[in-house]
């Protein structure tokens, strides 16, 4: 140290710079969160593998869910997913874009501050709460409100008949629709936001009104990163597991109405993963987590990169 | 025709947000009253979990379980969290740095029933018993990248011009990030921190198969644990309704604390940038 004064006092010599080694710690313990991803795909890989040398391509079409024959097929389960959260988009996504233009507004910040405080808790709310407000408010609700009158007059409609009941696919979208409602708002918030104000300030005053300037010029302008939020509140619906469980009426098959009781990949991991008996399974449930957690990460990485690209390109 | 079509659409807009905002409402409306009757009592804070037709039952396993369960994971997400957060605020411009973000960004989005599976797998498996500890190791996993995210967060906001007197007076990169920075970023980190601690509490799936739940109370987690979400799910699909009113209670008490720590941690937070604009 006293040597490199030294030097340093006699001739601009260049101090050789110690390593950085809380740099390199911190990097090292930044692992944590890939590491983890990783290890998590592999476990799960690992621990399906019995189920996926005995089931192989035909686990994903097959129907039969059956612990006595050992014969497990995710078909219904898949479909639920994919009916419930199709649902649930189509319902929240209309919803979530009109918070979200309100909320990017400028100005108003009071009453814009609560609402957004009031969105923010909506998605803090444990999802177990959905769960039991869901089984006896909403389901009862539903099924006089909704289920019954729709199947009496719509009931011709594929999809829309039989008998209608309390836990359903349909009370199950409508619970999904609500959980996902902050992602979907927050996140085009932030992205109708970055549309620059310039693109806004022009087209009022060329004497366009709010409503022309938002339909016309803010949403188109903000699509790709509407579509990315609706890309990641499609990852949250798919991964949602007990509100849906305890709503959805827990039956392994396809239904023919969306009235009517289905199951879900993560619900059936929920109900059934501890009594589960046996490698086959357990390694069937496993697999089901598989397909899951592998559909919702590409969902993830494909939304995060259209919202960022969005972000990017509102900024040039 | 143009005036009345710009009125028309806002108050489409307006309608939508109050309908949005409308399961708020009703779920604090239905948890609140549902629950009141519950948490009115004082032993449904100090007694275990009862059989139906005993009265007098509390939740006081659940809450001691759900308090040492998030406890052991805060224990290990926060410090690696925390870490790796000021690593991508003062480090965070490299290659690296964007897959750890990107990692932390989609395991916030992964499914938490699956970290279950995977908690499973490493620790109840080789213990061959359920423990408290299994379901810290998964969420520990599910606090870590909410932790992450909002140290970085917490730790960007605070101005250069701190970090550059601390070195200019010579202090090693270390001392000026945690005894300079991470002080200043404090109020942010904490509050990140609380709310990764509020959603972790509020967690269901992921305690399923690990925790797996218990009438008793216990302290030891290495043996089986109930915690409050465990309670909500498994009294609310029961036919009985001394244990309806049970969930309803423990709803109640995890709504009251998700509010708290939500809307307190707004109240800093917002307090925080302010702060840090004035710097």
């Amino acid at each position: 140290m006293a040597a490199a004064v030294d030097s340093a006092a006699v001739a601009p010599v260049e101090i050789p710079r110690p390593p950085d080694r809380y740099r390199t710690f911190t990097a090292f313990v930044s692992w944590a969160a890939p590491a983890s991803l990783i290890l998590i795909v592999a476990v799960l890989i690992q621990q399906a593998w019995p189920s996926v040398t005995r089931f192989g391509a035909g686990f994903l079409i097959g129907t039969e869910w059956n612990q006595v024959t050992n014969s497990f097929g995710a078909l219904p389960f898949i479909f639920g997913t994919v009916v419930t959260s199709a649902i649930a988009l189509a319902i929240a996504l209309p919803v979530g874009v009109a918070v979200a233009v309100l909320l990017a507004e400028p100005g108003a910040q009071g009453v814009r501050g609560a609402l957004g405080t009031g969105i923010e808790l909506l998605a803090a709310i444990p999802s177990v709460v959905y769960g039991i407000w869901a089984l006896y408010v909403l389901a009862p609700w539903t099924l006089l409100h909704i289920e019954t009158p729709v199947t009496d007059r719509l009931g011709f409609i594929p999809f829309l008949g039989g008998v209608p009941r309390q836990t359903s696919l349909f009370t199950a979208s409508l619970v999904l629709a609500v959980m996902i409602l902050p992602t979907l708002s927050a996140v085009s918030r932030d992205v109708i936001r970055s549309v620059p104000r310039g693109l806004r300030e022009s087209t009022v005053a060329i004497g366009a009104t709010w409503w022309e300037t938002t339909w016309h010029v803010i949403l188109p302008a903000a699509r790709a990163g509407i579509f990315g939020a609706t890309v990641l509140a499609l990852g949250r619906a798919l991964a949602e597991t007990v509100a849906v469980a305890m709503v959805i009426g827990n039956r392994p098959e396809i239904p023919h109405s969306v009235f009517s009781p289905g199951y879900t990949l993560a619900a059936v991991i929920a109900n059934e993963f501890a009594e589960a008996t046996g490698d086959i399974y357990q390694g069937a449930l496993v697999e089901i987590g598989l397909v899951l957690i592998l559909v919702t990460l590409t969902v993830n990485v494909l939304a995060l990169l259209l919202v960022q690209s969005a972000r990017a390109r509102a900024l040039v | 025709m143009r005036r009345f079509g710009n009125t028309f659409a806002q108050g489409v807009m307006y309608a939508f947000t109050v309908l949005a905002l409308i399961p708020l409402g009703l779920v604090l409306w239905f948890t609140a009253s549902n629950g009141l009757p519950a948490v009115s009592h004082l032993e449904f804070f100090l007694n275990s979990q009862r059989p139906t037709g005993i009265p007098g039952g509390g939740v006081a396993n659940a809450i001691a379980g759900t308090a040492i369960i998030v406890g052991i994971a805060s224990l290990a997400a926060i410090p690696v969290g925390v870490l790796s957060g000021i690593y991508l605020a003062e480090y965070g411009a490299g290659r690296w740095a964007s897959w750890v973000r990107l990692a932390s960004d989609v395991l916030v989005g992964a499914p938490s029933i699956a970290l279950g599976l995977f908690a499973y797998a490493l620790v109840v498996v080789p213990q061959h018993h359920f423990s408290g500890i299994s379901a810290s190791v998964a969420l520990a996993i599910l606090m870590l990248p909410v932790v992450v995210r909002t140290t970085e967060g917490a730790v960007g906001l605070i101005p250069n011009g701190l970090r550059e007197s601390g070195l200019a007076l010579g202090l090693p990169r270390w001392r000026v990030s945690l005894q300079l920075i991470l002080p200043a970023a404090a109020p942010g980190v904490i509050t990140g921190a609380l709310l990764a601690v509020a959603r972790a509490a509020g967690e269901t799936a992921p305690v399923l198969f690990t925790a797996f739940g218990n009438q008793f109370l216990t302290l030891d987690p290495n043996r089986f644990m109930s915690t409050l979400p465990l309670v909500v799910f498994r009294d609310a699909l029961t036919p009985y309704k001394d244990l309806q009113q049970e969930a309803w209670g423990a709803a109640l008490v995890l709504v009251v604390m998700v509010l708290v720590i939500n809307l307190g941690s707004r109240w800093v937070l917002r307090r925080q940038i302010r702060l840090a604009r004035q710097l």
